[in-house]
């Protein structure tokens, strides 16, 4: 191996996902509830099948986004290569306009109030917020949430176009699960490759892609790049803006706000040690089926001495490798073999991995009066229902069907596993070595996926601290830092003089408050709260007035 | 040479490009974070698609014309076999042809500012002037060019516009070869200067930052979280506004 980095990396879980949007909601409020990203959702939850969020974004003959083998079996941006990209540049050719995600609205609300009395109540209606005028809702980033919609929206679903004919006549009663969707992070990441300014780049410490909002030009091309359409153009600044993997809160040790907020405790956090030398090698296998496979052997064993006297050598800190040996998803993708990446075809190697749901399978099978939870049941019905497994394969493994079939014997085996050992019954070593684990193996999984343990699914080792002083938020600015706001000073006045690194002020006020206990120095800090690093425990000063002093 | 010469031909220029580089060096270092295109293509993308192209690859041949046209002196063309006929066909047909397509993609582009809501909403009053700016110049410029070539006898500003443009980047202008240019090249230069004096000032400024780099860098870029390197020392105020329907 001649590389070594690290990855930060997370596994959602689907079967434990209810689809609240609850993720998506937190991470709106944190990160785009501002002017400019009113359609922008750097998380957003789809129920599928469905068209997801910008329609029919994984239509890539249609969208170009992602890599693609030329003729000689070289690797290439799909949407053209360096000097193409320069030529159409003035226009981009492939870009989704705003109808494709939505056209965002806010409501007359003033209407509520201003309206002289009348016998009708007063009624606050649409206003879109990219004219500005009276609108009609016909679309939003979850239209077609649980099916809604679904005979005339479902269809268009393009994962659903290539399936048989059969298999899309039954779907809607055969299943519908929930699919929560961030920045890949991709190891071989096309937005980034798309820019033409270099203002993306993915961190060489923790592999987070994030957009330099100071050199980004808005040439928009990353746009079309990402296949995922996870990098999204404020339409106000005029830059690119994408998921950060809340780089602030990862930097303290914090899991991002869409894991810290999600109440089925399904995102798991973690490192993972990659060989950076043969990302190209692996993205580039022919046959696209194999690409899940190259993926995993990028992918390094942090228990491999050899593997640790190279990431030694590559400047990988100690407690990033006493993490990565930790690292729950390191775990879920070899130990336990049940996390499969999302659209592998498109060759990007994206680093959010997902365990496909199970339980549109108990589902059909209870239906059907059979026990759902019994293994063998379990796993003859895994092989019988064609339709849940085609589907998936068509999400996670570019259509090859058995790794699919394989995760869902082993999630089926735990089921029936430890439904037994609930119901007071003994051990049956049979059901695990089925399916090629063992009892114990079996139990820990089910620790991990089922009792999910906050210490154990977040493993996330902090930057250091002696890079804090160089910490520097990169891609955004203060919350606070608006005309007249607490967060400015300088010689001229409001956003005058020189930005204050706000990375290193909230690294070290976080660390303080997490392990003094004390409250922060009010005078220090101002009245000033950074609810983006606020991890609800302890009342920060700031967040409400001071009481006044009883006499 | 009166006073108002020396003032147009002598002092302005030096005064535009002045503020030119000056400007471009304060705006970089100052505000970054609003250094951009601006582009309205999710908005709108029908028109900009004829539009945009149509008015930038005629304007960087217009800017290759002007090159040609003001940088390389007479001499050299005549030495390396160029008569004065066959470059003036040349300039005239290649200078009316990119022209035209400049002024109609800015025609195509204006319009659709005006006319799609979006688009309209999101512009500026920075970009106004800007706009009207950049027609009027080209405007100028290209009407010099048909008055003096294509309608009248033909003027050769190779002998009087382009010395004096070379002038001034020598530090000597020579201010009467520019005094006895026909009007509209002098206003078409005038306006032209006007123009170089707002362009760090509006969204212009990305034309500087052109990415041509992009043609030999990897395609994936490291970065390390502590490599410090050049940021925008402004602190990033647009985009943080709080969400609302957007201000008429």
């Amino acid at each position: 191996m001649t590389r070594v980095m690290a990855q930060l990396a997370m596994v959602m879980n689907l079967d434990k996902c209810i689809g609240c949007h609850t993720c998506s909601v937190t991470c709106k409020q944190t990160w785009t509830n501002r002017a400019g990203t009113e359609y922008v959702w750097f998380n957003n939850v789809e129920t599928r099948p469905g068209q997801g969020y910008p329609r029919t974004y994984q239509d890539q003959e249609k969208w170009q986004g992602g890599w693609e083998l030329d003729r000689r079996g070289r690797l290439r941006l799909k949407a053209g290569g360096r000097l193409r990209k320069l030529l159409t540049i003035f226009a981009n050719p492939v870009m989704p306009s705003i109808q494709d995600y939505y056209e965002p609205w806010t409501y007359d609300y003033d209407r509520l109030f201003s309206a002289p009395v009348q016998d009708s109540t007063p009624v606050a209606r649409p206003r879109s917020l990219i004219s500005g005028e009276p609108t009609k809702i016909t679309w939003s980033a979850n239209w077609d949430d649980n099916l809604a919609g679904g005979p005339e929206l479902a269809p268009s679903d393009p994962i659903l176009k290539r399936m048989s004919e059969q298999v899309t006549l039954d779907f809607e009663r055969a299943f519908m699960f929930y699919l929560p969707r961030i920045c890949e992070h991709c190891l071989n990441p096309s937005c980034v490759a798309s820019c033409p300014s270099g203002a993306m780049y993915k961190r060489s410490e923790d592999g987070i892609v994030l957009v330099d909002q100071d050199r980004c030009r808005g040439w928009r091309m990353c746009v079309t790049g990402c296949p995922y359409k996870k990098v999204y153009f404020n339409h106000k600044t005029g830059k690119a803006e994408k998921c950060t993997f809340c780089y602030p809160r990862v930097e303290v040790g914090l899991p991002t706000v869409c894991s810290e907020t999600c109440v089925g405790r399904l995102r798991y956090l973690g490192v993972l040690l990659y060989d950076a030398d043969r990302v190209t090698e692996a993205a580039t296998v022919p046959d696209e089926k194999d690409l899940f496979e190259a993926h995993k052997n990028v992918l390094l064993d942090p228990n491999d001495p050899d593997v640790v006297a190279a990431a030694r050598r590559d400047g990988i800190p100690e407690d990033w490798l006493e993490a990565a040996r930790r690292s729950p998803i390191h775990k879920l993708i070899f130990d336990f073999g049940v996390a499969l990446p999302l659209h592998p075809e498109f060759r990007t190697l994206p680093m959010v991995w997902y365990i496909p749901p199970l339980s549109p399978v108990v589902d059909a099978l209870a239906n059907t009066g059979h026990d759902g939870e019994e293994a063998g049941n379990l796993f003859g019905a895994i092989d019988a229902l064609r339709i849940p497994v085609e589907y998936l394969a068509e999400l996670f493994t570019a259509g090859d069907p058995e790794p699919v079939r394989a995760v869902l014997r082993r999630l089926a085996a735990m089921r029936s596993y430890m439904r037994r050992i609930n119901l007071g019954r003994p051990r049956k070593e049979s059901i695990a070595t089925a399916v090629g684990m063992t009892g114990e193996k079996i139990e820990e999984m089910h620790r991990l996926l089922a009792i999910a343990a906050y210490d154990e699914r977040y493993v996330i080792p902090k930057a250091h601290a002696e890079q804090g002083a160089r910490l520097e938020e990169l891609a955004t600015g203060c919350s606070l830092d608006y005309e007249g706001g607490p967060g400015m000073s300088g010689p001229f006045g409001e956003a005058s003089g020189r930005p204050r690194p706000v990375a290193v002020e909230t690294f070290h006020a976080l660390k303080e408050r997490q392990e003094s206990g004390a409250l922060v120095d009010p005078e220090e800090r101002a009245g000033r709260v950074n609810l983006l690093n606020w991890d609800g425990k302890g009342l920060p000063d700031g967040l409400f007035p001071n009481r006044k002093k009883e006499s | 040479m009166n006073a108002l010469d020396l003032i147009l031909w002598g002092i302005a220029p030096y005064l535009a490009l002045t503020v030119f580089v000056l400007g471009h060096v304060w705006r970089y270092r100052y505000d970054k974070f609003g250094w951009t295109t601006r582009s309205s293509q999710l908005y709108e993308s029908r028109l900009l698609r004829v539009g945009s192209p149509l008015f930038h690859f005629g304007v960087l041949m217009v800017l290759l014309g002007h090159v040609g046209g003001l940088v390389v002196p007479k001499s050299w063309t005549e030495a390396a076999g160029v008569s004065e006929e066959m470059y003036h066909v040349v300039a005239v047909v290649l200078g009316t042809v990119a022209g035209v397509c400049t002024l109609a993609g800015l025609a195509i582009l204006i319009y659709r500012r005006r006319t799609v809501g979006p688009v309209f909403i999101a512009t500026t009053r920075n970009d106004k002037l800007m706009y009207a700016m950049l027609a009027l110049t080209l405007v100028l410029g290209l009407s010099a060019t048909v008055v003096a070539n294509v309608l009248g006898g033909g003027y050769d500003y190779r002998t009087t516009i382009s010395p004096w443009f070379r002038s001034v980047f020598a530090f000597q202008p020579e201010i009467s070869l520019m005094a006895g240019a026909p009007l509209l090249f002098q206003l078409h230069a005038l306006s032209a200067l006007a123009l170089f004096a707002v362009w760090p000032f509006t969204r212009l400024v990305h034309m500087l930052t052109a990415p041509i780099g992009y043609l030999t860098r990897p395609y994936v870029v490291y970065r390390s979280r502590d490599l410090g390197g050049e940021r925008g020392t402004r602190p990033a105020r647009r985009g943080w506004e709080p969400a609302g329907p957007p201000r008429r």
